[in-house]
């Protein structure tokens, strides 16, 4: 018997000849439905962001290129290299500070010698503090917010949702998937929070509308 | 007792456990001699102390500031154990799933199996170097040594893991392997065993955090492998998700050409939906955390983005046997988050390596013995003094106590000669269903006064087997006249 079929077997036998029916499951926890970002979600979601040390800079939806600006100016300090700087392909050309580089099909490695990238996300989950990013072209790959060391993320204010259950809801999940809360973090030594590991140690939002 | 006796334990209809001679869910000597030179280590204690106390007091907040808790814990055990009374038709559409979107998965019926199948398609690749994201599966199997065993180099990624193995260390808690140490001894390890570490180097955390990023970021640059575990796997649609803080698992997860994941089969849940409640109910109950840094999520391969060759191995390794046994299947539906580990105040005292096995603390006291057979860690069901702290934090809510004395019955029940233990209470029984037997042993009794010598309890004084029970125990001193006596005088017979 191949071993697929011995550990069904083995299922089988423990569950035994007649299996109780499947106990049902009560979903009275809150999901609040998909409704308009209010004012107060907002706030939430700023504070749980700048909860974990990131930065959240808030701006009118035609101010998104001068914010994002300004975040890279906070990130890396004034007079920072265009160049050094990659964004995810899809990302509006109105956000794209002039003269960055856009994220191409380079080796994901190269990615790794660029000192920030600006992204977009999919959904923002105000309770966590959580950004996700699903890969497509305004979000980018995986690697593009993961190697360099500053991360700007763009989040518009119809893309932020109360709680995890409709940040799910809102995702696609055979997407390739990263939820981001913070900047990369260990608590391993002493179980004191250290922010700054392996992924971007500055994280900037930039929340517009 | 004869052969032909049935015996009375439960029947865990011949389904194997996890095999001996391989992994790590077997300690080398019993939970009390393990705890005892365990406990005579102070600086472990202060350790352990400090950390648990400090994870304690950052998982009650966040907790408390969520209105539903009780409903998403009742959810979370309503799916765990909806998904075990399927558990064979949610494990085929995983395989469907994951094979239709690129992925391949291979079956494993134990720890021997699986380390076969990932080194055979580890030396497929031709690399030589694997980086790991930390997995406790692979921790059980012995993964490690199996890889290293045919001249693999092996890099543990996440700082805790790495601090274990660079210093030839084993872990001892869930969540923080090395809970073990201070930064003080951390700083030792780091300066002692990283090529080219600043000399400079100092025991703050930031700095520490920042070696290890050092020495590992090349590793990544130019892995061509990674092994993961994986936290949840869904049925319904083939995503496979890692939680993580570090960002070591996106690395892992992103860089490498090849990904392979090894996860225990019970870590499949239904529907996307569900994930909704574990991703609330994990990173409050583990970190303290109201979400954890980075979760990544993918399902089989995406082109361009992330490996172009995945694999995953789906593990029994005594999951099975543990499966059969209708009180112990609930361990089944540990989220491995560590909770229990962290209010228990067995584990705050011993630490983890007292356990022997991956798994410690309230948990392992539960899942080892079933993986393994109840026989070969026997005395793990006793590490408790059954406080009920671990059921009330578990966030998919497993009656840990229950379980530890279904084991405990499990374990008395398969003794073939009686015990010390077992002869002393039933000659008590015989005693206390006797009258004039029960008022001869407590006017005996009262002969302990003798050597109390006016203190409230007895000296340890006792021969063997009695010693076996006064050595952590305290007998109070015999009054000088019972509760019969007393009433007697005072109500007469």
């Amino acid at each position: 018997m191949s071993a697929r079929e011995e550990v069904l077997a083995r299922i089988r036998t423990a569950l035994g000849e007649d299996r109780a029916p499947a106990p049902a499951v009560v979903r009275d926890y809150r999901r609040a439905g998909d409704s308009p970002a209010d004012a107060a979600l907002l706030a939430l979601l700023v504070d749980r962001v700048e909860d974990y040390r990131a930065d959240v800079l808030r701006c009118g939806p035609d101010e998104v290129g001068a914010t994002v600006r300004a975040a890279l100016d906070r990130g890396l300090g004034e007079g920072w290299t265009p160049g050094t700087v990659v964004v995810a392909p899809g990302l509006d050309d109105d956000w794209r500070p002039d003269g960055c580089d856009v994220d191409d099909d380079r080796p994901a490695v190269q990615l790794a010698d660029r000192a920030a990238a600006v992204t977009a996300v999919a959904v923002a989950i105000a309770e966590t503090g959580t950004l996700v990013l699903d890969g497509s072209p305004t979000c980018g790959r995986r690697a593009l917010s993961l190697l360099p060391d500053c991360l700007v993320c763009v989040v518009t204010v119809d893309q932020v949702v109360a709680g995890v259950p409709e940040g799910l809801a809102r995702l696609d999940p055979v997407r390739p998937l990263t939820m981001i809360s913070g900047p990369s973090a260990t608590s391993d030594i002493e179980l004191q929070r250290v922010e700054g590991v392996h992924g971007p140690r500055q994280l900037f939002v930039v929340l517009a509308g | 007792m004869t052969a032909t006796v049935p015996p009375k334990a439960p029947v865990f209809l011949g389904l194997p456990t996890a095999p001996r001679g391989v992994g790590h869910l077997r300690g080398t000597e019993s939970f009390p001699d393990a705890a005892r030179h365990e406990l005579r280590n102070g600086q472990l204690r202060a350790n352990l102390g400090h950390a648990t106390a400090t994870i304690r007091g950052k998982r009650a907040g966040v907790v408390a500031e969520v209105p539903d808790w009780e409903q998403l814990r009742a959810a979370g055990k309503a799916i765990k154990a909806a998904t075990m009374a399927r558990l064979d038709e949610h494990l085929v559409s995983l395989e469907r799933q994951v094979t239709a979107r690129g992925g391949t998965v291979h079956w494993a019926r134990d720890a021997n199996e699986a380390n076969a199948i990932v080194t055979a398609l580890v030396q497929a690749t031709g690399t030589t170097e694997v980086v790991k994201v930390k997995s406790m599966a692979t921790q059980e199997i012995g993964l490690n040594e199996a890889l290293e065993a045919v001249g693999l180099d092996v890099f543990e990624t996440d700082l805790a893991e790495l601090i274990v193995q660079l210093g030839e260390d084993s872990p001892s808690h869930i969540l923080v392997p090395a809970i073990h140490k201070n930064r003080a001894e951390i700083k030792e390890i780091f300066a002692r065993t990283i090529p080219g570490v600043d000399p400079e180097l100092t025991d703050d955390p930031r700095q520490l955090a920042m070696a290890a990023r050092t020495h590992l970021r090349e590793r990544f640059l130019r892995a061509r492998v990674a092994v993961s575990g994986a936290n949840f796997a869904v049925a319904e649609t083939g995503t496979l998700s890692v939680v993580e803080s570090e960002g070591n698992g996106r690395m892992c997860l992103t860089l490498p050409q090849t990904l392979i994941t090894v996860m225990g089969i019970e870590k499949v849940v239904p529907t996307w939906t569900d994930l909704e409640v574990f991703l609330q109910l994990l990173p409050r109950s583990s970190t303290g955390e109201r979400m954890n840094p980075y979760t990544s999520t993918w399902a089989g391969v995406t082109p361009g983005d992330g490996p172009q060759e995945f694999h995953l191995v789906l593990l029994d390794n005594g999951r099975t046997a543990v499966l059969a046994d209708e009180v112990g299947r609930e361990a089944l539906h540990c989220i491995r988050c560590s909770a229990c580990l962290n209010v228990c105040p067995v584990y705050e005292r011993t630490g983890g390596h007292a356990y022997g096995s991956v798994y410690p603390g309230p948990i392992g006291a539960i899942l080892s013995p079933q993986l393994t057979g109840v026989e070969d860690n026997a005395s793990l069901p006793y590490a408790s003094s059954l406080c009920g702290a671990c059921y009330e934090v578990c966030p998919v809510a497993i009656d840990i106590p229950s379980i530890l004395v279904h084991l405990r019955a499990e374990h008395v029940e398969a003794q073939q000669k009686p015990t010390a233990e077992a002869l002393a209470f039933r000659s008590l029984a015989r005693a206390m269903s006797h009258p004039w037997l029960w008022h001869l042993v407590q006017r005996g009794a009262r002969l302990g006064r003798l050597i109390a010598r006016g203190k409230p309890t007895l000296p340890s004084v006792f021969p063997p087997p009695i010693s076996g029970w006064t050595r952590s125990r305290d007998l109070p001193t015999p009054p000088t006249r019972t509760f019969v006596q007393q009433w007697t005088e005072e109500h007469g017979k």
